[in-house]
Parts: structure tokens; C-alpha cells; sequence
């Protein structure tokens, strides 16, 4: 028996039920099709519910999908029908928060396809072949955007830090491009002084 | 609506829906992933690329396999560039491409090189990709670097080397077993998550060693884990140990207090996995159930739906088997009947259900009816399933459920919930004789107005097994006269033969069936016209009213007692010619055995059937095939059959298992043999059977089998005489018999010689219970009362120490077999008393009350009191003899 919590697939989908970002975990749905028609009737079932405040739960075709919207993005994690509900919508929270702060608050389909390497980064810092790897955001964000791994420095203030990243990302991409110079405020980065 | 996406966008304006993948197109893609072999490499532009690429797989795309490979190729090139967040995209580029092994060994030796890096960014990483490319060659190589990593100080590094871990275990797990130090070191860990990938990953290295499994949790729950995750795996690991540390004395379970405390946590994860842990502990008493029912309810009013719904999900699992421990939360279950999460409510109404008692029932309804408008139809289905069983629990109540039933029937509804509850209501109408009158009055108007075809040919069927026998039968026949008018031709046939039906059955009303099916005759369907024909025809109708003979009946309405597949095959054969198709010919014997893989073969109600290809129930299946053989056709009317029971171990050469037929003066033992060797033919296959520890039976026939292919399943019988009327016991041991020949794979043909050949089967045992057919009432003090005491007998038994009252009162249950009332076999935790109705009918057709009241006597001896009631006293004699020699 594997006892160990595990996520069969996140749906990330537009509100008309197309793929913005889909990863699948489980061989339950081996090809494409499957995997659409899954999501087609997921998206139907749930479309009419209102997840925008609260994060909801439906048991479908024996799994356990908890879901969450804002605008016209839907998210979904889904896992196994005895799973710990509050372990999947921990991961869905993770997963929606991350990207908020990816996309510093702007959430929709536009920003999240021009996004879309975030996203998809975002997702390989979650989960790991369906094992769990990390659900606090701003530790997601935090590897996406920095590119630095240091998690024991949680990023509390959120908006400031962001933005920091951000600004430090392209900052950082631009100076590289040119000329290879360090930058002082970064010094204390590992990654960033390896590469200066 | 889901259209693909790029068209979609097409479609639509432009400003508002602009994406950046517009017009994307595989080929032209590939054509840019050139610039991954560019001398200068442009990281941003690589970016893209790999994004759209990304994009394309993401989208369902696929790539063939030479665009994959030189995907991958210039997609190694881009480990020259020494940009962060290229780097990044490559990994997840390289784990999406799953290169093939030879592959695997052009990024190797880059991925080596970042797993050593000083970035810890690149290190976990790098160990991520490799471990999910890699094979076991090359995972010796890198094993030193894995196992630093798993205690390297950043807690990264060292989870993305657990995980890996966790998921190469189940490829090569003598590589990462030997892991074990290193994992148990970051076990210790001070970073949560490493904890938690830590813990997770030892389990399964251990899971198989109940020893250090048991160590591994008693030391993690005195210590402190940091992880609420983590927190949640060591629950389900102590209660994995809970459930395997054997005999445990009510009271002192072992880390019971660890899962309360967990349910003092501040995660509410936590709180929830333990209150769960502790509903699923083995035979858990109500005080070990109270704190985790508590913390439940407080979810049940939670804001957040995910923690209600967790909450009411455990709930009802908790009331199937302790409902009294959930009535405590009814008050908010109720409230959550109109919650706006219709899983929620649905769980919620079942619940309550559930822990519903008599008085509650109509209040319950009342709340159901409005919610039931609002809720799709498998949530309905859901609903009409639980008031089924309701209403099988309080047959008194029949009369509320009935009504509540009926009014959903008229409510709009797809196939699946209508025939959900016109399968309730025949089941209620067969199981509770109150009912049937006007059950069968809701089902007639239904089909006044039902747009299922198959809805109404089965209740019209049904109806006429039925109608004739109620005290006035006249009623329905309006109701099915009118179906001959409005309906299609399927559904007027029905109703013909449904009229004819009540014309065979009810003398009175015969004149008047005549009138109408001769009306019938100038019906434009052949079918309907054909059918008319025939019952006019053949029940008399020149006028005349006689009483239908029985062989008419037989004729008309009996069933066919020939396999249909038979039919069809003969059918098939049967060439026209001079001679008619006789329909004799067609061989009674039942090729394959269908009936070793029908489950329970009790008496369990299945509506209306399945759809008519369906197979008959057991006992019919089992009659026809009994009376198919000529040895067997006098020994009279089949008793009963028990459930195969198995005689060769699971995975033999030979797989066997037995069906006890009893009938008054003989049993005959089927042998179900199926032959699981490819390469071989049995012939002549027979079970020879020892009789001297069953005296009083005597072997009076067998049925060998011709033949026995690989994988197809046959019987062979064996019949015994004994004392009419007695149920006699014994046991018997087997030998299977048979002559064995080679079978060629290639060519399926079997060599002409062949060599007898003897396996041994284990014994099979003819018990007290297979005399006694369970046969419930639906009201037991009733029942009781009209037996009255002549015939009653009682007397009080010791039956020495037990493990538990619940287990006392099964085991008397199994050894006189027959069926509990009442849902009294279930014995409510902590109950130092309890009674136990069963009813059934023993052999001989004598019906057969059981009342028993069970006791603890001290700590752990239980006592019974045993009053039988029956319509004779030398088989309520024999009742107490059961018990007396069990």
C-alpha cells in the first residue's frame, strides 16, 4: 500500500474549458483524448459552481477534484478518491497563490500565456511524479522567479519581494547579456555569484 | 464549446483574447529550435522556443520520434549557456522529451556536472532530471553523489534526492535501500519538507519489516515532526501499525492517545487525517470515536467547503456502521441539506438517512422533496438508493416513502433515475406485502406517461406477474388497455401479453380480456396482432370460458428452460428443409459456467432484473441445469444451493470449487473444474469422493465430464442419498480424476494417448446450515406473535470466552445460517447485551423464528438464550440441536 499523499494531475484551463496548462501524474489517462475528455467533462460539471472566494470539492468518476477560479483562469488538482481532501486543496492553494504572485496579481488567460514558462515552472516546483515537493507559495514563487533555492528565507513581505524579483530577474538577464558584472545588492546570491 | 484553441482564437476578436501562441504551428516551431545550435546563443530567444515547444506538448501535440530526437540534440547544446533561467526550461524540456536510453548518455555527463555544481538551484535540479531519465547502469555511478545529496544542507538539494528517491525505489529498489542511513539522517531534519520526503521515502525502503516499522513510529510520535504533511504520513503509518499489532484489548490501543492529540493540532490537515485514522480503527468503541466525531462537527459548519465536505464524507462512513455515534451532528447535517456544494448535500441527506430513526422519517422526507428539484440526477439516484434501504429498515414507514417515491417518479428525469426508482419500488412491493397495492397503483400511472420504452414493457411485465394476484385485479386493466392505444408497437405487445396474462390467472375477468384482445387483432404491428392471435387462440377465447390448463400456462408463460445461447446456436444450424426445427434437439446443457462468478448467491432483491439477455438468479439457473440431467430429475424440488465454496488453492494447475445442492432426499455436489494449463486436455474428468465420515450418505450417481479445455470452465456432479427429511451431516474428502493429454500450443491439437492422472482436493463438509434457507420476514414481532408459542422451545447456552459480543452473535448467525432481522446481527460497540432476530425456512419447508438474547458473563464469556418458534416442534428441536452440537 502507498500511503504516501499523491496528486494525479493539475488543470490549469481557460473558461471555456480549453488547456492553458495541464500536467498529468497517473497513467489513468494514457492518451490525449482520455485525457481531454476528462477535462471537457470535468469542466462542465464544475463550471456553474462558484469557487471564486472559497476553493470547492466534487467526487468525480471516483477522484477527488478540488477547484478554485479567478477571472477566466480555472484550476484544479486532482487526486485519489480516499485521499486527505485538505492535503489537495493545500497544494491547489499553493498552486493558485504562486501564481498570483507570478503574475504579480494580474491572473488571467492573457497573463498566463504570456507567462506561460512561469506557469509551467511553477508546476515542476510543486509536485514530483505526483509526490508533493513543495505548497508554500512563496517558496514556489520564490524558485521560480529568483531562480535562487534558498527557501529558508521566506519572502514575508509579499508585494516588495515580488516586485524585487522581478526587478532582479530582468535586471539580472540584461547585465548577463552585456557584460557579466556583479551586482552589489546581489552579491549574498549564490546562484547569481556563481554566474557574475 | 471546448474547440481547439488556436482555431478558437481565430474566431474571436482580437484585442480582447490576444494570445501569444496565435497561429502556432509544429513545423515552424521546429524550424526556430535551430537557433539552439547558434554559435551565440540568444538565452531569452531560447526561452521562447522552449516555451512554445512546451506549449505544443502541453496542448496534446506529439512529437515523432526524429523530431524528438533532434529536439533533444539542440536542446543539449543550450547546456553551453550559462543563463539561469534557460537552464531551467532545459530541465523541464529534457524531462518532458523522455529521451531513450542511448540518448540519456549525451546529457550525462552536463547533468553529473550541475549535480556537483556549487548552485544548489542546478543540483537539485540536475538530480531530478537524471533520476527520472536514468536507468539502473548508470544510477550506480551517480549513487555516492545521491546520497550526499539526500544530507545536504539545503533543503532543496536534499528533497528533489528523496523524491528521486521515493520513485526509484520502485525500479531498482536494491539501490535505494541502501540508502537507508542517509534517509534516516534527514528524517531528522530541521527543514519541514525534508521531513516529510524523508519520512515518506524510509516507510517504503521499511514498509515490508513490521518491526522497524513499529520502531520507526513509536519514536516519531514521542518526538516532534515539523511538517503538518508529515505529521499527516506518520497517522496513516501508526494506524497501519495499529491495524497489524494483533489482539488488542479494548481500552489500552496502542498510540490511540497520539491520534488524539493530533487532533489538538493547529493544522487543520492534521486534525482531519487523525479524526479519519481514528473512524477507520478496527472494531473502535464509541468513547475512541467521541473527540474525533467532535472535531468533525465543528468542520461540518466551516466556511470552507473542502473541510465540510471531508467532514460529512468521513461522517457517513462513519454511520454505516455506527450510526448512534453520528446522531449527535444531525442538527448540523441538516443545515447542510441546502448547501450550495450539492455533494455536500447530497452526503448529508444520506447521512441523515442513515442515522435516521422511525419517528424522524417524515420530517426527513419532508426536507428531501425540496431539495430533491435542484440536484442533478446521479446525486437523485444517490437519494432514491438510501430511502430504498430506508424503507427496508422501517417497513412501517412504507407509506411516507412510498409517496415520496412515487412524486419523484413524476417529476422530470433521465433513464438511469427513473429506473433507479421503479427498481426501489418493485423491491419494496416484493419485500413488504403492505406495499404492493398501491406500489403497483404509482407504477400503473407512471407508465400512463413514460417515455422509456424499457420502463414500460418491464413494469408492464411486472404487472402481470403480480396484478393477478392482488384482491382486485380488475383495477389494472384499464391502465394496460390504454397502453394498447397510445403506445408504440414494442410497448402494445407487452400490454397484450400482459392481459393475457391476467386472462390465464383470473377466471372472472377472462370474457372481458377476450373482448379487448380481439380488438388487438386489427393492430397495423404484426407482432401485436401475431401475440393477440396466439392467446386467443390457445386460452380458450371461441367463446367459451373454460379454466385455463396448466400446460398453457407453461406453454405461454413459463420460462424456456434451454440456454438461450443453445437456441441461437441450433437456430443458426438448423438448415430449412422437410423437417421442421425440432426444438428438443437443442442441447440443456450449460457450456460455460457462468454461475461460479456471480458473487453472492443469496436471495439479494435486483428489481426488475437485468435486461432480458440477463442471467436468470442462481437458484432458477441452478434448478434448470439440475433437471437438465437426467440421473438428477427425480430427486424432486431443489431446496436450496449453497455458494461455491473453493477446494483447490488460488493459482493451481487445477482450479475447483463445489455447489451443494440440497434437495429432500439427496445432495448433489457440483464441482465447477476449471483446467489452467495450456498445454494440456483433460478427459473423463471425475471426483471421486470418501464418504466414511458421513455415514448416513450414500452414492447414488455421477456425472463425469467428456472433456475439459484449458480455460474453459466445467462440471462434473456427484450425487448422494440420504435420510428424506433429515439434515444430515458430514464431511467428505475428494480426489480429483482424470485422464490428461498434451496439447500442442501451436496447433490446439490434443495426442490420442493419454494418461489417468489422480489431485488431491481438500474436503468439503455438509453443515446443519445448509438445511436452512435464509428467508427473511419484514416484520419480525408480528411474524413472531402469529407462529405463536406451541412449538416454541428455549433453553440457554454458555458459549465460553469470545473476543467480542459482535463476533459471538456471527458466529451463531453463520453456523444455523439463517437471515438476521432487523439489521439486529449488527452489535453496537460497548453493548454488554444484545438481541438478535433471524428467520429462515428449514428443510421440509417449515418456517423457522430465532430469537436470541446474548449476554456478557464476566469479562469475556458470553451467554445466549435460545428460543426458536417454528411450525414444528421436531425442528425447533433440531434448532437447539445445531446449537447444542456448534
Amino acid at each position: 500500500m502507498d500511503s504516501c499523499p499523491c496528486i494525479k494531475n493539475f488543470l490549469l484551463l481557460d473558461s471555456e474549458g480549453n488547456r492553458v496548462a495541464v500536467k498529468y501524474y497517473s497513467d489513468e489517462w494514457p492518451t490525449n483524448s482520455a485525457k481531454e475528455a476528462f477535462e471537457k467533462a470535468l469542466f462542465s460539471k464544475t463550471q456553474k459552481t462558484n469557487a471564486r472566494t472559497e476553493a470547492e470539492i466534487a467526487m468525480f468518476e471516483n477522484h477527488i477534484i478540488v477547484y478554485k477560479f479567478v477571472q477566466d483562469l480555472h484550476f484544479f488538482v486532482v487526486g485519489a478518491e480516499g485521499e486527505n481532501e485538505l492535503i489537495l486543496v493545500t497544494v491547489l492553494q499553493g498552486f493558485f497563490d504562486a501564481v498570483g504572485l507570478l503574475l504579480r496579481g494580474n491572473v488571467d488567460k492573457k497573463e498566463a500565456l504570456e507567462n506561460l514558462d512561469l506557469i509551467l515552472l511553477c508546476l515542476d516546483e510543486i509536485v514530483d511524479g505526483g509526490v508533493i515537493l513543495e505548497t508554500d507559495a512563496n517558496a514556489i514563487a520564490g524558485k521560480v522567479a529568483s531562480h535562487s533555492v534558498d527557501a529558508t528565507a521566506p519572502l514575508s513581505e509579499q508585494t516588495i519581494s515580488q516586485a524585487l524579483a522581478t526587478a532582479r530577474e530582468h535586471l539580472a538577464r540584461s547585465l548577463l547579456n552585456c557584460m557579466y558584472v556583479p551586482v552589489p545588492w546581489l552579491a549574498d546570491d549564490d546562484a547569481m555569484g556563481s554566474s557574475g | 464549446m471546448a474547440q481547439p484553441l488556436v482555431k478558437k482564437d481565430d474566431d474571436r476578436d482580437d484585442e480582447a483574447d490576444y494570445s501569444p501562441f496565435l497561429g502556432i504551428e509544429k513545423g515552424a516551431v521546429l524550424q526556430e529550435a535551430r537557433v539552439f545550435n547558434d554559435p551565440q546563443l540568444d538565452p531569452r530567444r531560447c526561452s521562447q522556443v522552449i516555451t512554445k515547444l512546451l506549449y505544443l506538448l502541453n496542448q496534446g501535440e506529439t512529437f515523432t520520434k526524429v523530431e524528438a530526437t533532434e529536439v533533444f540534440f539542440a536542446v543539449t547544446k543550450l547546456f553551453q549557456s550559462k543563463d539561469i533561467g534557460l537552464r531551467r526550461m532545459v530541465y523541464v524540456m529534457i524531462k518532458e522529451l523522455s529521451p531513450s536510453a542511448d540518448e540519456v548518455i549525451i546529457v550525462t555527463s552536463s547533468l553529473m556536472k550541475d549535480m556537483t555544481s556549487k548552485t544548489d538551484m542546478y543540483r537539485a535540479n540536475a538530480i531530478r532530471v537524471l533520476c527520472r531519465i536514468t536507468d539502473g547502469t548508470l544510477l550506480t555511478q551517480i549513487e555516492r553523489y545521491l546520497k550526499q545529496a539526500i544530507v545536504d544542507k539545503n533543503p532543496v538539494v536534499a528533497s528533489a534526492a528523496l523524491v528521486s528517491g521515493i520513485h526509484l525505489l520502485q525500479t531498482n529498489p536494491e539501490i535505494v535501500k541502501r540508502w537507508s542511513n542517509e534517509v534516516q539522517e534527514a528524517v531528522q531534519s530541521r527543514a519541514a519538507l525534508v521531513q516529510f520526503h524523508a519520512l515518506a521515502l524510509l516507510h517504503q525502503i521499511r514498509q515490508n519489516d513490521r518491526l522497524a516499522v513499529n520502531k520507526l513510529v513509536s519514536s516519531l510520535t514521542k518526538g516532534s515532526v515539523r511538517s503538518p504533511l508529515a505529521q499527516c504520513l506518520l497517522i496513516r503509518y501508526t494506524s497501519q501499525v495499529i491495524r497489524e499489532s494483533a489482539n488488542i484489548q479494548a481500552g489500552d490501543r496502542p498510540f490511540y492517545d497520539f491520534l488524539e492529540g493530533c487532533l489538538r493540532h493547529k493544522a487543520e490537515m492534521v486534525i482531519f487525517e487523525a479524526a479519519r485514522a481514528i473512524t477507520e480503527l478496527n472494531g473502535v468503541t464509541s468513547r475512541e470515536l467521541t473527540p474525533a466525531i467532535t472535531v468533525l462537527q465543528l468542520f461540518l459548519s466551516s466556511s470552507k467547503p473542502v473541510l465540510r465536505f471531508a467532514a460529512v464524507r468521513t461522517l457517513n462512513k462513519v454511520a454505516m456502521t455506527h450510526p448512534m455515534a453520528v446522531t449527535n451532528c444531525n442538527i448540523d447535517m441538516e443545515s447542510l441539506i441546502s448547501d450550495q456544494n450539492r455533494s455536500i448535500a447530497t452526503l448529508a441527506i444520506t447521512t441523515l438517512l442513515k442515522t435516521g430513526n422511525e419517528s424522524s422519517v417524515d420530517r426527513l422526507m419532508k426536507q428531501i422533496t425540496n431539495f430533491m428539484s435542484d440536484i442533478a440526477d446521479e446525486f437523485k439516484i444517490v437519494v432514491v438508493e438510501a430511502i430504498r434501504s430506508l424503507c427496508l429498515k422501517f417497513p412501517l414507514k412504507h407509506k411516507s416513502l412510498m409517496n415520496f417515491l412515487s412524486n419523484i417518479l413524476r417529476e422530470e428525469g433521465g433513464f438511469e433515475y427513473k429506473k433507479a426508482i421503479v427498481d426501489s419500488i418493485v423491491i419494496l412491493i416484493r419485500d413488504i406485502p403492505e406495499a404492493k397495492e398501491t406500489g403497483l397503483l404509482h407504477l400503473c400511472e407512471f407508465i400512463e406517461d413514460c417515455e422509456f420504452t424499457y420502463l414500460s414493457t418491464q413494469i408492464l411485465h411486472f404487472l402481470g406477474i403480480e396484478g393477478p394476484k392482488t384482491s382486485d385485479p380488475n383495477k389494472y386493466i384499464r391502465y394496460i388497455y390504454n397502453r394498447v392505444h397510445l403506445e408504440n408497437a414494442t410497448v402494445r405487445a407487452a400490454a397484450v401479453s400482459t392481459l393475457a396474462k391476467f386472462g390465464a390467472m383470473v377466471d372472472t375477468l377472462k370474457p372481458r380480456i377476450f373482448v379487448l384482445l380481439r380488438r388487438c387483432l386489427f393492430d397495423n404491428d404484426d407482432e401485436v396482432r401475431d401475440r393477440a392471435t396466439l392467446y386467443l387462440n390457445t386460452l380458450g377465447g371461441d367463446g367459451t370460458v373454460v379454466q385455463t390448463s396448466d400446460d398453457v400456462k407453461e406453454f405461454l408463460f413459463g420460462s424456456l428452460d434451454i440456454p438461450l445461447v443453445n437456441l441461437e446456436n441450433s437456430l443458426k444450424n438448423y438448415e430449412p428443409s422437410e423437417e421442421s426445427f425440432d426444438i428438443n434437439s437443442v442441447p440443456r446443457e450449460v457450456k460455460a459456467q457462468p454461475l461460479a462468478e456471480k458473487k453472492a448467491p443469496g436471495k439479494k432483491p435486483t428489481g426488475l432484473g437485468a435486461p432480458p439477455a440477463g442471467p436468470p438468479s442462481t437458484v432458477d439457473a441452478y434448478e434448470k441445469l439440475l433437471s437438465s440431467i437426467p440421473e438428477f430429475a427425480n430427486f424432486g424440488k431443489l431446496f436450496k444451493s449453497s455458494a461455491p465454496a473453493e477446494l483447490t488453492e488460488a493459482e493451481t494447475e487445477y482450479a475447483v470449487n463445489v455447489v451443494k445442492h440440497i434437495f429432500d432426499g439427496h445432495v448433489v455436489f457440483q464441482y465447477n473444474c476449471t483446467n489452467t494449463i495450456p498445454e494440456q486436455l483433460l478427459e473423463n474428468v471425475t471426483v471421486i469422493v470418501d464418504a466414511s465420515e458421513a455415514e448416513e450418505f450414500a452414492e447414488v450417481a455421477s456425472k463425469p465430464l467428456r472433456s475439459l479445455p484449458y480455460d474453459s470452465p466445467g462440471q462434473t456432479f456427484v450425487a448422494f442419498e440420504k435420510p428424506e427429511g433429515i439434515p444430515a451431516v458430514g464431511k467428505f474428502s475428494n480426489m480429483l480424476r482424470f485422464i490428461v493429454k498434451e496439447v500442442d500450443p501451436s496447433t490446439g491439437e490434443a495426442e490420442d494417448d493419454g494418461v489417468e492422472d489422480e489431485y488431491q482436493l481438500e474436503e468439503l463438509e455438509v453443515v446443519a446450515a445448509d438445511y436452512m434457507l435464509k428467508v427473511g420476514v419484514s416484520n419480525f414481532r408480528n411474524a413472531w406473535e402469529s407462529m405463536g408459542a406451541d412449538c416454541e422451545r428455549v433453553d440457554e447456552y454458555g458459549l465460553g470466552p469470545r473476543e467480542s459480543l459482535a463476533e459471538a452473535v456471527n458466529a451463531v448467525i453463520d453456523l444455523l445460517g439463517m437471515q438476521p432481522c432487523e439489521g439486529t446481527e449488527v452489535v453496537p460497540n460497548n453493548s454488554r447485551s444484545h438481541t438478535c432476530l433471524l428467520s429462515g425456512v428449514y428443510i421440509g419447508n417449515i418456517k423457522v423464528l430465532v430469537r436470541l438474547q446474548f449476554g456478557l458473563d464476566g469479562p469475556k464469556d458470553v451467554a445466549m438464550k435460545l428460543a426458536v418458534r417454528s411450525e414444528d416442534e421436531a425442528v425447533s428441536d433440531a434448532i437447539h440441536e445445531i446449537v447444542a452440537s456448534g
